[in-house]
């Protein structure tokens, strides 16, 4: 059994259907990336894992537990953190009061603290005081997967983490991933940088039109597989 | 000299209206929902001290502070199962459920305690007076205003110092990013209504001892509360402190010239600053 599952997972925004049966899997340890233009349903994939959409209960499990209908605030509760596509840091919190509330109401266990964080940003840790807007884009990203890994999550969900940022700021974040995985946390990354989805998974999903077009580790798969998985075979 | 003791009463005053203000304004900071029925709840609130001391015999302030935890309850059940689904992209609908909620808090008091005139009495407390300096001010009045700026203080503690007032400030920002975080945003809202009430059955107690109340007089707080909040910013504690002192003197300034302007002057105030700060004097940088 992976540690999270989706089984024939849709998902609807009134009469549009976004997801039709989307079936993935994700192991202990793992890193999969999920590539896709926009529009491919990647966004409401996470949504739906991280309980913004809810959705049937058995179409989504983690540790043998069935949350598809359950609410976010239980999802995140149960070690499913998310970074939110376009960060979504909160402009009345500070810094560290945005991490901190990562792990609000209930104590978390675990390397992922105030100090663990601030090590692994240290830039953080000088501007803590400021409100999290303030940051630069590439800093409120690391705000944001700060946040997320303040609750020790099992599962860590990245939506578009690059989007928007320059390149050698990308490095810099893609950098901490190796240090999430080492910490024991199987990391989800959607990504329509394909190159930087490539380096860091273990598995690759690609979505078209609210499908799964495409899975497999990266060394398996041809360009070309990619290219019509990616754009459809007629592109 | 006179003019120093009318300002120094003013300002007494706007603590009575800061205090009848401020449940709304950490309301509408948190979930931007405008409780019509506000004032309301505040008369409700004095006639709940009202039948505790009548039937248990207790001083008005302990009755506050048996009133208190069952506002607290009644304010987080009504935000939790009447007021969170009015809230939306719509405007509307919280305003015309807590219209409806004030007839019917109003009819309800009427038909239970009848259109008479009521008060709180505090026996002696009520004619006190200290000097302070050159002015003579009445105890009440002068614990009024204390009241004001200690649940003002209070309420910026929670606010600001807290995890509570974190995931408040979090879910007011962005509900949906919030609840990614932990934090259920019904129940924040509901806990925000709940607090909102303390306060509400604070600023009763002050309404029932320094003047007459009936059944009737709920909307016209609101009207004083409202425009303290928006001279005030929307949304911002201290501003509406400062809006309940400026109509508080105001107030007291017109009733100086002639009696007649007392409330007229208060109104016109609130216009004045709302021509030129149309925004409030502190409002949120982020709305």
């Amino acid at each position: 059994m992976a540690l999270l599952q989706t089984d024939n997972l849709t998902a609807h925004y009134g009469d549009f259907q976004a997801l039709f049966g989307v079936d993935i899997r994700l192991e202990e340890g793992e890193t999969v990336a999920i590539i896709g233009a926009n529009g491919a349903g990647k966004t409401t994939l996470m949504r739906s894992i991280s309980g913004v959409l809810t959705n049937r209960a058995d179409a989504i499990t983690f540790e043998n537990d069935r949350i598809g209908s359950a609410h976010a605030a239980d999802i995140v509760k149960k070690g499913i953190a998310m970074v939110p596509e376009g960060r979504k840091l909160f402009p009345s919190l500070s810094v560290e009061e945005n991490l901190l509330i990562g792990a609000h109401g209930r104590k978390v266990t675990g390397i992922w603290t105030l100090e663990t964080v601030y090590e692994m940003f240290p830039v953080l840790k000088e501007r803590r005081l400021n409100p999290g807007t303030a940051l630069s884009g590439g800093q409120q990203q690391m705000v944001a997967i700060g946040r997320a890994l303040m609750s020790n999550p099992r599962v860590l969900l990245c939506d578009e983490i690059s989007l928007g940022l320059a390149p050698v700021i990308i490095r810099d974040i893609y950098a901490a991933l190796p240090k999430i995985k080492a910490s024991g946390t199987s990391i989800v990354v959607v990504e329509q940088d394909i190159g930087q989805a490539l380096k860091v998974a273990d598995r690759v999903y690609c979505m078209m039109e609210g499908r799964i077009t495409l899975e497999g580790a990266p060394s398996d798969l041809s360009r070309d597989a990619i290219h019509n998985a990616y754009f459809g075979a007629a592109a | 000299m006179i003019w120093v003791d009318t300002i120094v009463q003013g300002v007494l005053l706007g603590g009575l209206y800061a205090l009848f203000a401020a449940g709304l304004s950490l309301v509408f900071g948190i979930m931007r929902l405008v409780n019509l029925a506000h004032g309301d709840f505040i008369v409700m609130a004095a006639y709940l001290i009202l039948v505790l001391v009548t039937l248990l015999g207790i001083d008005p302030f302990l009755a506050a502070l048996i009133s208190a935890p069952i506002l607290f309850g009644i304010g987080w059940l009504l935000q939790m199962h009447v007021l969170n689904r009015t809230l939306g992209p719509d405007i509307l609908p919280p305003l015309l459920v807590t219209f409806g909620l004030s007839i019917v808090i109003q009819n309800a008091l009427l038909e239970g305690f009848s259109a008479d005139s009521q008060r709180l009495s505090v026996g002696q407390l009520e004619t006190a007076s200290l000097a302070l300096g050159p002015v003579n001010v009445g105890v009440m009045p002068l614990l009024t205003f204390v009241s004001a700026v200690m649940v003002i203080i209070g309420l910026n503690k929670i606010f600001y110092s807290t995890s509570l007032g974190r995931a408040f400030r979090a879910t007011s920002d962005d509900a949906v990013t919030a609840s990614l975080m932990g934090i259920r945003p019904n129940n924040i809202f509901a806990t925000a209504t709940g607090i909102a009430m303390v306060v509400v059955t604070i600023a009763a107690l002050y309404l029932g001892t320094r003047a007459n109340f009936d059944p009737t007089v709920g909307p016209a707080r609101l009207i004083y509360a409202f425009e303290a909040v928006i001279i005030g910013g929307l949304g911002s504690l201290w501003g509406t402190l400062a809006g309940g002192i400026i109509i508080g003197v105001a107030q007291t300034l017109g009733a100086a010239i002639n009696p007649e302007w007392q409330i007229l002057a208060g109104h016109v105030a609130f216009v004045i600053v709302l021509l030129l700060r149309p925004r409030g004097l502190f409002p949120r940088a982020v709305d």
